[in-house]
Order: structure tokens, then sequence, then C-alpha cells
């Protein structure tokens, strides 16, 4: 019988809110995106320039990832090459796109790189020294059911030990992260790897314990 | 595991609309890289483009986009061979690109239509419905290894029982906004490019589309099977290749030790190859890594450019083809080693029995895929 796997931390930022395995960890109403995002960054105490070269979406969902690993010692039990990453999103790196053709006459290899959805992946790697298996697919909506089968395999083929997973989208003024920290590792905060467990966080409900 | 073979295939592409039409022209030394005068660019660039007019069998009463047609073209073509029914709940489409149909950005107004025609789930519903598939398909973007982590993904999800049938497809475009993007890396070669060459100076971009059905069923004696894939990350620099080549090292021994071979046991590398300074030295680093300096090592992008989201799917079709045809394609562009490992950069065609290849690809974002077919 194989070892069962556990969501052992996952945070959410919706709504100007942030969440992290169910309790409100920041909230900022009312300023918008990008200035939500900054004051987030400082909220968070971090020391890290190269968050101000970033898009709006490599800033939410990598701020995701950071709160996801606060405190989570269990990253440096592994190797590098056995953390990895699955991210999803229904509008690529669109956002960026558009903000880059508007200046396109003056092309700026600083915007350019942000027009791949998979840079959020980079970004995350970078930052933590995880150099496993990676990937990033698109989807209308967040689809937990996806998620939990390709995450299975990659452990059940031990391909991973540790998988950051999960959903980030950006278009305008319409954004969501919610990340999730798998492994067989136990901790406080850990939940069952289910679907439904995902989809109760997604959808910011808590999931049962 | 179950075995997963590759049970029909197909490139459309500048050379030609079917894997033969295009396998015959690299045989015989086309390369479909041309200068192009165009509105997309100030000056003269070399690109492999489709001409204008290309026709398309899709059905003319659908306004589909040019990204849309050349995917429904190559997978039309790749669904007859292979005998499939879309229909049944065991058959996956995977559809994988880089860019998709972000040219629309420089042709039409953008407002929250434009947002929904762009979006790659809308395109993946229309090419749904076009052939019928009942399971809601999958789509990749992960920059320069979409179609690579798209066959790996397919071969994935027969090797779990999960399907028996997959379809892997991918596509891409250049326009304005793609080439201005690659020219502000100044990333863009003043000519035909030079994979491993000492005097290589950059990419050429490239349209295509490809298609690969992968299945749990032999269809011929001669099948070539998908036998293991791996992908990594450099965690080095989101647009500039690992400095050593280790992660992309990492892959090859991954897929390597899956598959259960030894580096005796590797006939050929089709390399990513984009003929930049910094790519062709990662990729030399991770081979000399791995052992295979003696194998030898292809590049195609002077024949197809780098056609971005598809090079994965166009270069293991012909990878695919060269197993069956006990035939190595050169490295179009190379004439003078310009790498600081001793690989074996492949210069003329070699027929030879020849039963494994390692088919490699990086990408933005510090990405990485490797793939083993075998007979």
């Amino acid at each position: 019988m194989k070892e069962p796997l556990h969501i052992i931390s996952n945070c959410v930022i919706a709504d100007e809110s942030v969440i992290k395995n169910g309790e409100v960890l920041y909230s900022d109403k009312n300023v918008g995106l990008s200035s939500f995002l900054v004051q987030l960054y400082k909220f968070l105490h971090i020391d890290y320039p190269k968050f101000y070269k970033m898009d709006n979406l490599s800033k939410l969902g990598w701020l995701a990832s950071e709160v996801l690993l606060k405190d989570e010692n269990i990253v440096k039990h592994y190797n590098p090459e056995e953390i990895g990453l699955l991210l999803t999103n229904a509008n690529s790196s669109l956002e960026a796109d558009v903000k880059y053709f508007q200046t396109i006459e003056m092309a700026s290899p600083a915007l350019f790189v942000y027009t791949l959805p998979n840079i959020l992946n980079g970004e995350i790697c970078i930052r933590n020294n995880f150099k496993g298996e990676n990937a990033c697919f698109i989807f209308e909506t967040f689809n937990a059911a996806f998620i939990k089968e390709y995450v299975d395999d990659l452990f059940a083929n031990n391909k991973l030990k540790l998988c950051i997973c999960g959903w980030a989208d950006v278009i305008g003024e319409t954004y969501k992260a919610a990340l999730f920290l798998i492994g067989k590792d136990v901790a406080a905060s850990s939940i069952d790897f289910t679907e439904e467990n995902m989809d109760k966080i997604f959808e910011g409900l808590n999931a049962q314990l | 595991m179950k075995d997963v073979f590759i049970i029909a295939d197909n490139i459309f592409s500048p050379l030609g609309s079917t894997t033969k039409e295009n396998f015959d022209a690299l045989l015989h030394d086309i390369s479909a890289v041309k200068e192009h005068h165009n509105a997309f660019a100030d000056e003269p660039y070399y690109a492999a483009l489709f001409n204008n007019d290309f026709s398309l069998p899709a059905s003319p009463e659908k306004n589909y986009t040019k990204f849309e047609k050349l995917i429904i073209a190559s997978v039309d073509e790749a669904l007859k061979q292979s005998g499939i029914n879309v229909k049944d709940d065991k058959t996956l489409l995977i559809i994988s690109t880089t860019k998709g149909n972000i040219s629309l950005l420089e042709s039409e107004v953008y407002d929250e239509q434009l947002q929904k025609k762009i979006a790659l789930h809308t395109s993946a519903k229309l090419i749904t419905a076009h052939f019928g598939f009942i399971n809601q398909p999958l789509i990749i973007s992960n920059a320069c290894i979409s179609g690579s982590l798209a066959i790996i993904t397919g071969m994935r999800v027969i090797q779990s029982g999960k399907y028996d049938n997959v379809v892997v497809t991918g596509a891409d475009i250049i326009t304005k906004f793609i080439l201005s993007g690659f020219k502000s890396f100044q990333a863009l070669s003043n000519g035909l490019c030079k994979p491993f060459d000492a005097d290589r100076n950059g990419i050429n971009l490239g349209e295509a589309a490809a298609t690969v059905v992968l299945s749990s069923n032999r269809k011929n004696a001669d099948g070539i099977k998908v036998i293991s894939g791996a992908v990594s990350n450099d965690a080095n620099h989101i647009s500039g290749p690992s400095r050593t080549g280790n992660e992309l090292y990492q892959c090859i021994a991954a897929a390597m030790d899956d598959a259960r071979l030894s580096k005796e046991n590797i006939d050929f590398i089709s390399a990513h190859g984009t003929a930049t300074i910094y790519n062709d030295e990662m990729e030399a680093k991770a081979i000399a890594l791995a052992g295979l300096t003696s194998q030898p090592v292809n590049s195609l992008k002077a024949f197809y450019g780098h056609t971005l989201g598809a090079a994965g799917l166009v270069e293991s079709v012909i990878s695919i083809e060269s197993l069956q045809q006990n035939t190595i394609l050169p490295t179009k562009g190379f004439e003078v080693h310009g790498v600081s490992q001793p690989i074996n950069v492949c210069k003329q065609i070699i027929h030879k029995q020849i039963n494994t290849c390692i088919k490699t690809a990086s990408g933005f974002g510090g990405c990485n895929a490797a793939i083993i077919f075998s007979k």
C-alpha cells in the first residue's frame, strides 16, 4: 500500500486577501492589484529585489509560493530535483502579452520574457532552487481532478517527493492564486490530498480536517 | 507499465503537409528558412514561414484562426492514418503551443471578446468539436518545451492506463509579436542559423504544426515506441540557460534510467540546437555529462527554424522517421565545431541500423525536457 499524499499547506490569494491554511493572513481593500501585490511583498518582509521586475502574474504566484513555503522546513529535507511544480491557469500570460504589445515599437526583453505563463514556474524554481519536474497547463476553470491525477502519477513514479501545484491567473484586475504543497509528510496543517479538499480551498471554504 | 506506440504522425510545415514530404525535403537538404521583407520587421530577416495563401482542408464555414487551422490540418492527416476512434472515452487530445493565437493582438481590437478568442481553451474547444473528441482536451503552454512536454504527458496517461489513445499536437506561428521579442533579445541570426557552429549567432524563427498519435495498441510490426521522458528546471535564470548543463543532463539521465538504457544503447540525439551561443553550449555540456559524446547529434533548426512550442513535436516526428528509415539526418548550417565539449555533431546523412534516440528541448523559464524513442 503506497503512502498517502497530503496537502501539507495551502495558500489562496483572492479578493484582496491572503489566506494560509484557512486563516486570513493579510487583507488590503480597494488598492488595485498592482499596489496590493507590492504592499503584500512589503508586509512579508522579503528582501528579493527581482520581485519588482516581475509581471503581475509572476508577482501573484510567486508571493503565494512565499506564503505557502514560509516556515515549511521540509523543503530542506529533499534534493532540488525531487521538488517540482504543476501550475495551471485560464489566461496564460495574456496580461503581460498585452503590456508587451503596447510597447512593441520599442520592444523590451524585460517585458517580452514574461509573455510566457511558465516564467512563474521559473521564478519559483530560481527562488527556492527547485529543479524537478515542472509544467504549466491551461484550463478554462480550476481543474482539481487533473491536478490530483497528474501529481499522484509523479509521486507514484518516484519523479517527485514534494510538489507545489495549483492555479495562478491574472487578467486585468481579475486575479486568483491557490497553491498547494503536496507530499507524504504530515504537518499540523496537513489535510488529505483530494480533489474535494482542493476545490473547497479554492472556493475559500475550510476543508474538512 | 503499458508500452506506448506511435501509430501515426504528421508534420504540416512550409516544407510539406505530410511526414513523408517533410522527411524527403530534409534528405534533399531543402530548408524552409528564407529571407523575408514584410511589415513584421524594419529590416529583412530569415525565418521559415508559410505562404499567405496556404490552403487547408478545414471546413470553410468555420472562422478558425491560423493557429487553429494549422492544428486541424495536422491532426486531420494523422487521424486518417491512425484509424482510432476519437469518440472513444479512452481517447484524449493534447494541444501544445508557446503563443497560440497571440498574433490576433496585431489585427483586432483588444476587448473582452478578443480575450476569449485568444484564450487557448477557446481554441481547444473549437478543435475538439471539429473532430468530435468527447474528453476535455489538455492544453500545455510551457515555452519551447511545450511539444516535448505534451508527448511526455501523453505517454504517461497511457502508461497509467487512463487512456488507450492520445492525439498529441502542437503549432506556433510567427508574427511581429514574436519576431520583435526575439529581436529585442538580439537572438536572431542575420542569415541561415548555424547550430553548434563556431560562427553561430542566433536563431531563425519558424512556423509549423505537428502531431503524433500515441496508443497502447501496436499497429504495425515495426512500430516505434516512446519509452521514457523527463522534465527539469535550471533554477538559474528566466531567459538564459544553465551555465553547466547539469539540469538538462538530469533530464537525460532520468529518461535513460526510466528506460533502463546505458549510453551504449543510444544511437543518436536530436538536440534543441537553436544556434544561440548559450543554448548550444549548455546542450553540449549536458550531452557530455551524459557520456554521449560519440553518438551523432543533430539539430534541425536550419531546416525549420525554431518552431517554438511545435519544435519538440516536429523534431520528434523526424526522429521517429529516422528510426524507421535507419537514417540519421545532418545538422544543416554546421561547419566548424563551436562548443566546448567534443560532441559528435552530425554533418552528413548516416545510413545504419539504429534503434533508439533521445530528443532534448529547453526553453525560457529554465525548462528542459528529454524523451527517448525506441524500436
